[in-house]
């Protein structure tokens, strides 16, 4: 009797999607008023993409009219707020957000076993004022441009140009509300609402080093928005603080400036660091060599990098004794993050290393942030900087940092977290194969920039002497690679948001508690509270126990 | 146009070769580090391949002598390298004793130069070689950097105030000159050449060149155009000190403090005469900013320095 009401054996279970953040509710209120720290981070995924285009448009214009000597592709005046764009967009509105703000809001909780950051509203708030600081520079742009830099040095921005400064300028001064609120949002958060059992010592690096670049957004910023605050007060209602005419000084605008701009690096360096640590232990099956070592690293990279901003001013006609310890203390802060290579490195030895697409972006971090590294040493160098302060050499040391560091790391965490944050796996070969892209496209841009640097060439040039040009030439087409190894996991990755294989839960058998959830995870991120009893990244564990039994 | 793969500036100064051994000697480390990491990545990445799917390698949790070794190591080599860049920069820094002078002013956007002996030039600089040179600059308007990579040699010239460097070219040919610090619109037609001569050519160009007056005789004519001589004369104390022989000398300021009369000073007398009173005079001076160009201004300077030098010839010792 009762077997005729079961089910029979064969059948089906229910094809029945379970909830998760991302069907929890549609339309577009659900998303503009969302509260979850992962559709806030997704919200952030879009707009810093948008950005990352815009940027990366002004790049190929730069990139094309560079290819002959002669400036004939636009107007000086163009190519200068092609320039200035490029440089805005990208470092204000794409690297200082982009892994913070996107895998950092999406895994912060999630690795501390959270239900959401500490203030969710604050988090959503953070994304419209990005957005509202992103929308006025962008009208900047589109009301005519702006001409100064993204460095914005004084007197020319205050007296001299002609260009819309005034809005761009509260636009970045808006938007660095944005990354303090952030900051402080995972100051807190870390703190206050790791999971009980999660110690400081067992907390994932990714934590730490979004730790340490929290701290720097905080103290960092406010510095940025005074400063920039001065130069529209100067351009708008003559108030002399920098320009000498009005009784200011020019060079203290510098020092403002770099005392943010410095530590800005590591804003973007640093959570991209947390993801190669990630990473790399995770396609090594292996704990992390020297995790204690990492963390602290990632600390005095925050507080050192607070102290080297006299090295973008050695030729400015600072003291030369003030030249003499800003270089010292720049060598000083190349220390920890060659720690952080070598405990890398030697993760990998004896590890069990598989080469998933986010491992190849590893290997590319690892390489290009060396080259970035040990150049830095050259421009850090009074004698050497003399030379090569303001020329290509600089632009091709900085990108190695900024895109063959940070831009890989984030490129890497993206397909580490794909399966997490979209419950789809990405198609393995296209991303191994753009990844490679990427890889020789970036080099060949920006190798030759530091041979045509050592050369002499000055940066922001609109033309530029012919011997350069077969430099240039190089550099371009390199740029036209690297710009398709952006565009394939645009493509790739959108469409695998709707036709990728579904993920499991844990698709790299990873450690680390944001693997314990669902894939795609529900709103409320875990069930019940997790407890942790293990340190990070026990890849052993299991065997070991079973060893002693 | 194929103009070739050149992959090392022409080096054409005193400093240029000390710049460049340096600069070889981090790279040959870099190089050294890099290999090793890189040949290190590699080979793990192959040796440790995974093999199984369930294989869990054994746990290495770190060792404090491998972390002090690679910390220190590479200490102690950025040591060296920030001793020898250091040194480099101080002896590199000052000019030698007895430098030709020449004053520089950029202006959006073009270098003005003037030579000591009236020859004037635009984005052209003539110089003979075996002669170490300074230069004085200032910008009428934004900063701007006078760079010149043959010679491995740079300085930002900021508004508000004098900047030098110094140079001794050591090869007889034509060199770039650029402004290195983004200045707007023109910023990379601020460019121009620097003659290195041998001596005979130079003096056949000074010989040759429209000359003028000299860069004192043009401020002497200006010094009397802006009525300085009203309050400035030469033989009595007027309403303003004497300034026959102030050039080089010690002023003695209202308020106690002792300085040395160089460019940076007479300069700032000028443009800002409140900011340091000579004892026993009340500011009276009025301020001459705005109507007399960094030009005119170097010219002023020269004119004051030369009296200086004619009162020391004066004087009986
Ligand atoms: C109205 C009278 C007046 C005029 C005109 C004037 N000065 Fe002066 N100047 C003074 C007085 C008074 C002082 C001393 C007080 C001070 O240092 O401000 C002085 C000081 C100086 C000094 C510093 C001298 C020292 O011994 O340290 C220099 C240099 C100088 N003037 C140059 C000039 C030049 C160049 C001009 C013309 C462009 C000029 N002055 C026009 C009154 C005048
Ligand atoms: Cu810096
Ligand atoms: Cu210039």
């Amino acid at each position: 009797m009762n077997a005729a009401l079961a089910p029979p054996p064969s059948a089906p279970p229910p094809a029945e999607t379970p909830t998760h953040y991302l069907n929890a509710n549609y339309g577009f209120r659900s998303w503009m008023f969302t509260l979850d720290h992962k559709r806030i981070a997704l919200l952030y995924l879009a707009s810093i993409t948008l950005f990352f285009f815009i940027g990366g448009f002004y790049a190929v214009m730069l990139r094309l009219e560079l290819v002959t000597p002669a400036g004939d592709l636009m107007s000086a005046e163009n190519y200068n707020k092609s320039f200035t764009m490029h440089g805005v967009m990208m470092v204000f509105f794409f690297l200082i957000p982009s892994i913070p703000a996107v895998l950092g809001n999406f895994l912060i909780p999630l690795m501390i076993g959270a239900r959401d950051l500490a203030f969710p509203r604050l988090n959503l708030l953070s994304w419209y004022i990005y957005m509202a600081g992103g929308m006025l520079t962008l009208y900047a742009m589109v009301a005519g441009g702006v001409d100064t830099g993204w460095t914005m040095y004084t007197p020319y921005s205050t007296t001299y140009s002609n260009s819309h400064v005034m809005v761009m300028a509260v636009g970045i001064f808006i938007n660095g509300f944005s990354s303090i609120l952030t900051g402080l949002n995972f100051i807190v958060t870390i703190h206050k609402m790791r999971a009980p059992g999660l110690t400081w010592f067992r907390l994932p690096l990714f934590v730490w080093a979004h730790y340490a670049t929290s701290v720097i957004q905080v103290l960092g910023t406010p510095v940025i928005a005074i400063t920039i605050l001065l130069v529209a007060l100067e351009r708008g209602f003559g108030f002399g603080f920098f320009d000498p005419k009005l009784g200011g000084d020019p060079i203290l605008f510098q020092h403002l400036f770099w005392f943010y701009s410095h530590p800005a690096v590591y804003i973007m360096i640093l959570p991209s660091m947390g993801v190669v640590s990630e990473l790399v232990t995770c396609f090594s099956r292996k704990k992390v060599f020297g995790y204690k070592f990492i963390a602290m690293s990632s600390v005095a990279i925050a507080v050192f990098g607070f102290l080297v901003w006299g090295h973008h001013m050695f030729v400015s006609g600072q003291s030369i004794y003030a030249g003499m310890i800003f270089s010292f203390l720049s060598f000083l802060v190349g220390i920890p993050s060659a720690i952080k290579v070598f405990n890398w490195t030697a993760t990998m030895y004896k590890g069990s290393i598989s080469y998933h697409t986010p491992m190849l972006y590893v290997f590319g971090f690892i390489g290009l942030f060396t080259i970035g590294g040990l150049t830095g040493l050259i421009v850090a160098n009074l004698g050497l900087d003399v030379h090569l302060h303001d020329t290509y050499f600089i632009v091709a040391h900085f990108h190695y940092i900024m895109v063959g560091g940070a831009v890989m790391g984030y490129l890497g965490g993206i397909h580490f977290w794909w399966p997490k944050i979209t419950g789809r796996l990405y198609p393995e070969g296209w991303a191994r194969f753009s990844a490679l892209v990427l890889f020789v496209g970036f080099n060949l841009t920006f190798f030759p920039q530091f041979l045509v640097g050592y050369l002499g060439m000055p940066r922001r040039y609109h033309a530029y002497p012919e011997e350069f040009q077969v430099f240039n030439v190089m550099s371009s087409a390199g740029a036209s690679i690297l710009g398709l190894g952006y565009l394939i996991p645009m493509i790739y990755l959108t469409w695998s948001w709707r036709y990728g294989k579904l993920a499991p839960p844990n698709p790299w058998g990873a450690k680390g508690l944001e693997w314990t959830t669902p894939s795609p995870p529900t709103t409320f991120n875990f069930e019940e509270t997790p407890v942790v009893t293990e340190e990070a990244y026990a890849y052993a564990q299991e065997q070991e126990t079973e060893e002693s039994h | 146009m194929w103009t070739g793969f050149p992959l090392f500036p022409e080096a054409a100064s005193t400093v240029a070769g000390g710049v460049d051994a340096l600069y070889w000697f981090v790279i040959a480390i870099s190089v050294f580090f890099s290999a090793g990491i890189f040949a290190a990545i590699f080979y793990f990445a192959l040796r440790y391949s995974r093999k199984s799917l369930d294989e869990v390698p054994k746990p290495i949790h770190g060792s404090l002598a491998l972390e002090i070794t690679w910390s220190v190591i590479p200490f102690l080599i950025t040591m060296v390298m920030f001793g020898w860049g250091t040194s480099l920069f101080f002896r590199n820094f000052h000019p030698p004793e007895g430098a030709m002078e020449i004053f520089v002013t950029g202006k959006q956007w073009m270098w003005k130069l003037q030579h000591p002996e009236g020859q004037r030039e635009i984005n052209e600089l003539h110089v003979p070689v075996g002669r170490a040179v300074k230069l004085t600059m200032a910008t009428e308007d934004v900063i701007h950097s006078f760079y010149i990579p043959a010679f491995r040699v740079k300085k930002d010239v900021v508004p508000g105030i004098y900047s030098s460097m110094w140079f001794e070219p050591t090869k007889p040919g034509k060199y770039h000159l650029f402004c290195a610090e983004y200045c707007g619109n023109q910023h990379s037609g601020m460019i121009g050449w620097v003659h290195v001569l041998s001596e005979p050519d130079y003096e056949a160009w000074l010989s040759g060149a429209p000359r003028g007056e000299t860069m004192a005789q043009a401020g002497e004519r200006l010094f009397q155009r802006l009525g300085c001589f009203t309050c400035h004369r030469a033989d009595s104390p007027g309403r303003g000190p004497v300034l026959e022989g102030v050039f080089g000398s010690t002023v003695q300021l209202e308020n106690g403090v002792k300085v040395v009369a160089d460019e940076v000073y007479l300069r700032e007398s000028i443009l800002k005469p409140s900011a340091k009173t000579v004892a026993g005079y009340r500011t009276q001076m009025p301020t001459f900013q705005g109507q007399i160009s960094e030009e005119g201004l170097m010219q002023v300077i020269a004119y004051i320095k030369s009296i200086a030098r004619q009162e020391r010839m004066n004087t009986p010792q």
